[in-house]
């Protein structure tokens, strides 16, 4: 894949930063606001793949590392069962984090509310178990087939 | 010949959609909704997260979002093992 022109290449340095970040706001704010970890993953995986289109692969390989996303991917699912393990004295997936005090343990207020980032137990860190999953599987996936595309093309000039 | 066989499927089949959509039930209101009401109801205060559907996604069908993490994570490894043999 070849990088395409300047213009692109400058509209994209002023973009993908506020497309990760929000991306990362829709992940963290998964138990406030509509969206989740699956949605705010696609956001931010879509700027990955931004970058690709605009840099071309050979040049985008020097900074989007296969390897790492691949141990993020790896990561989030992991993290993602653990989770769901350690509520386990009582049933899998239980909310053993709510209304605990602790850690995201504060008790909701009823009715309509402006929201507490401090509440819904589990709830978040599987929020960002699953955004951090999805949003490294659209960069290995993007970065894998890339390569793929590249590789036949040689192949078919030679 | 076809063309007006085809024709005539077509205008039934349409016309089936368009009774069907006229004689739905009204928006908003089923007929059996107890469990829409337990969530409605017994979700901030049990699981304490604001987002009703989140708070279904993630706590009471876990089991769903675990499927559908091993389902995401299943097509990558798929999609790895299809071009590994490219890049050496």
């Amino acid at each position: 894949m070849k990088e395409m022109s300047r213009i692109v290449k400058t509209v994209t340095n002023f973009v993908y930063g506020f497309i990760i970040i929000f991306g990362l706001y829709i992940i963290a704010h998964g138990h406030l606001t509509p969206g989740g970890g699956f949605q705010g993953g696609a956001v931010a995986g879509s700027a990955f793949a931004l970058l690709l289109v605009s840099y071309g692969s050979l040049n985008s390989n020097k900074f989007l590392k296969k390897d790492i996303f691949s141990l993020f991917e790896n990561f989030g699912l992991v993290l993602f069962i653990v989770l769901g393990f350690s509520g386990l004295g009582i049933t899998f997936f239980y909310n053993f984090l709510a209304n605990s005090g602790s850690w995201f343990g504060n008790a909701a207020f009823i009715g309509i509310n402006p929201g507490d980032m401090n509440t819904g137990g589990v709830i978040p860190l599987m929020n960002i178990a699953v955004g951090l999953e999805v949003l490294s599987a659209f960069g290995v996936i993007v970065l894998t087939m890339a390569s793929g595309a590249e590789f036949t093309k040689k192949k078919e000039k030679s | 010949m076809k063309k007006i066989i085809f024709g005539i499927a077509f205008i039934i089949f349409f016309s089936f959609l368009i009774v069907s959509a006229v004689n739905m039930r009204t928006f908003g209101e089923p007929i059996i909704s107890e469990m829409d009401d337990y969530f409605i109801e017994n979700a901030q205060s049990e699981t304490g997260a604001n987002n009703v559907v989140t708070s279904i996604v993630f706590d009471y069908r876990g089991f769903d979002t675990l499927g559908e993490a091993t389902v995401l994570f299943t097509a990558v490894v798929g999609i790895v093992a299809l071009f590994r043999g490219v890049k050496r």
